[in-house]
């Protein structure tokens, strides 16, 4: 099944539904769909074997999105916040591309060597092409999208049509949104749910209204002026929100679901917003690029049954991430490969329809019976509720101790004093590794580093006890709140550097 | 066996469906009692609905059988999907929250 019909079957249902606003441009579904043929003429037009994308997204993406499916070639959308160096090298890997470029962009990427045409060209060029409509094949490669690469070269994993719509086809039902329901996205279109949210919206009946940079303040306007009822945020985002919604009591009375990702968000947040919004649905959603966005979701029910629970067991899925989506299954497996029961911690391996695990020149990294490696640290509960312990590349290994960072992060974020942590293992002469946590102080606090460490102390194994603590005004991220630790560890060798050389001269 | 991402059409209604998941038994996949046939060929002209079989299908709704068959309505008609004479079941999904 390709993409091409999920918009197909939208526009034969509901073509005068608004399936998009993005700033002053509106589009009914019927108007996404002649769009889109128009678009599709464009690139078969150019020649090019690859549509990629640099700019802020709005109706851009699902227009491009649906564009290179009907032209029959394969779509990326690029991270616009990277250098011109950094583009041009993944451009460079992809097959002869034709670049769309928001006009803010054009001077970054025009140098590159490719076919080059503005965001706004291509909407003009559309609007009067000879529409194209190829039907590609199920297999065929739909979407490309990078890895952000923060401890690595960013990889090309390579989702296909059938990858994609089993994902929307399995977790959406058609046509389910009511009327009324409008979606607000924010999330940056090189992401991969900025291109789950297209999809799954449009085939749910769902008005889009994109958000196409960020402000707290813009995305509660927004909600208010068109009635939003669902969106998503990464971690940063709902810390900001949270901040607003802190300094000023406003009611967002149409919002009735608030999903929340991307990577991992600190549990005294969900606490707080949860009591800010009492009468919003909080959907915990974790996925990966490699698996077509979503496959578990702590749902709302979930949520407030956590909040309510005197049971610790239960009380503790607050900090999960719920269940998987149906074709999902999922397998903890220890480091010899058996796989493990609940309650033990162990590599997480998950296998369905909508799981790529392909990348462009590495090939697919499933294993003989198509489970996927996820490299994520987990754990399943007795009741099925998986909980993610961070990534396994993470891992400190102190002294010949397996050390899993979360672990001690989620204990820290509950002291009152701090606002934000991240615990990570520069390496050491003696203990291979040391456990370095680094602290933003809540707002006035000025924690004494000793009391944090028998915070952690008393709640954990003396093991876990951070050897270091050092303080940060924030955290490096990235602009969808993955924090970078590789930075840290790196700013933290050279400090250390810099202290044995000063050392050494005395 | 029919491949998956097939897309099918009635011969006597206005259903059409796409092969999410294939089986054998859909070789012999009827929308208002009379096979189904490729999106495009031209309809056998003296078939017609068999009143057995007028219960309807359901725009974007699943439809499977027993042995692990599922196809996806892409247009609806007046016919009901079956396998031979045995109709299809619609596929119950459990309603998620949207999460992206």
């Amino acid at each position: 099944m390709s993409i091409s019909l999920l918009l197909e079957m939208a526009a034969s249902s509901n073509p005068d539904r608004t399936a998009v606003v993005s700033g002053e441009l509106r589009l009914t579904t019927s108007e996404l769909s002649e769009l889109a043929d128009g678009g599709a003429g464009v690139i078969a037009a150019s020649g090019a074997q690859h549509a990629a994308y640099v700019g802020t997204g709005g109706a851009l993406l699902p227009l491009l999105l649906f564009s290179s499916a009907r032209a029959g070639v394969a779509f990326t959308p690029l991270n616009y916040r990277l250098s011109e160096d950094g583009l041009r090298q993944l451009i460079d890997r992809l097959p002869t591309p034709l670049v769309i470029a928001d006009a803010e962009y054009r001077d970054v990427v025009v140098d590159a060597g490719k076919q080059v045409i503005t965001s706004d060209e291509f909407i003009a060029a559309a609007r009067t092409a000879e529409p194209a409509a190829e039907f590609p094949d199920s297999d065929q490669v739909a979407v490309v999208l990078f890895t952000s690469g923060t401890t690595s070269r960013p990889k090309a994993v390579e989702l296909t049509h059938n990858n994609l719509t089993s994902y929307v086809t399995g977790t959406v039902e058609f046509d389910s949104a009511d009327p009324a329901d409008a979606a607000l996205i924010c999330v940056p279109p090189y992401h991969i749910a900025g291109v789950g949210a297209a999809l799954s919206n449009l085939y749910a009946g769902r008005k889009m209204v994109y958000l196409r940079q960020f402000d707290p303040n813009q995305w509660v306007r927004l909600v208010r002026d068109e009635g939003v009822t669902t969106a998503t945020v990464v971690p940063t985002m709902l810390d900001r929100i949270v901040s607003v919604l802190e300094a000023e009591a406003i009611e967002l009375s149409t919002l009735r679901n608030l999903a929340y990702g991307g990577s991992k968000v600190a549990l005294p947040l969900v606490r707080k917003a949860l009591g800010l919004l009492p009468d919003v649905g909080f959907v915990n959603a974790y996925g990966l690029t490699e698996t077509s966005s979503t496959i578990a979701v702590l749902t709302p029910d979930d949520h407030r049954i956590a909040l309510a629970a005197s049971d610790d067991a239960v009380a503790r899925r607050l900090g999960s991430v719920g269940q998987p989506v149906p074709g999902i299954e999922v397998q903890i497996r220890g480091e010899d490969g058996t796989v493990l029961g609940s309650g033990q911690a162990g590599e997480l391996f998950v296998r369905g329809e909508q799981v790529s695990g392909r990348y462009t020149d590495i090939g697919s990294v499933l294993d003989a019976d198509g489970w996927f490696p996820t490299k994520d640290v987990a754990m399943l509960d007795e009741g099925g509720y998986l909980f993610i312990g961070g990534r396994s590349d993470d891992t400190i290994i102190r002294g010949g101790e397996n050390i899993a960072p979360a672990e001690i992060e989620d204990v820290l974020v509950e002291h009152p004093a701090v606002r934000d942590c991240v615990v990570v293992g520069p390496e050491d002469p003696e203990w291979g590794q040391i456990i370095v946590a680094v602290v933003v102080p809540a707002q006035g606090a000025a924690p004494d580093p000793d009391e944090l460490r028998s915070h952690v102390r008393v709640h954990l194994r003396g093991s876990r006890t951070p050897d270091r603590v050092v303080f940060r005004d924030e955290l490096p991220t990235n602009a969808t709140g993955k924090v970078l630790r590789r930075e840290l560890v790196d700013e933290l060798s050279r400090a250390r550097e810099k202290q044995e050389k000063l050392r050494s001269r005395t | 066996m029919i491949k998956n991402g097939t897309r099918l059409q009635s011969q006597v209604c206005d259903t059409q469906v796409i092969v999410v998941r294939s089986a054998d038994s859909l070789d012999d996949l009827r929308a208002g009692g009379v096979p189904m046939v490729p999106i495009g060929t031209d309809a056998s002209g003296d078939a017609t609905l068999d009143p057995e079989f007028s219960g309807g299908t359901v725009m974007g709704k699943r439809y499977v059988d027993e042995t692990g068959a599922e196809v996806l309505v892409t247009k609806a008609g007046a016919g009901t999907l079956s396998v031979g004479t045995t109709a299809l079941n619609l596929k119950e999904a459990k309603p998620l929250p949207a999460s992206d």
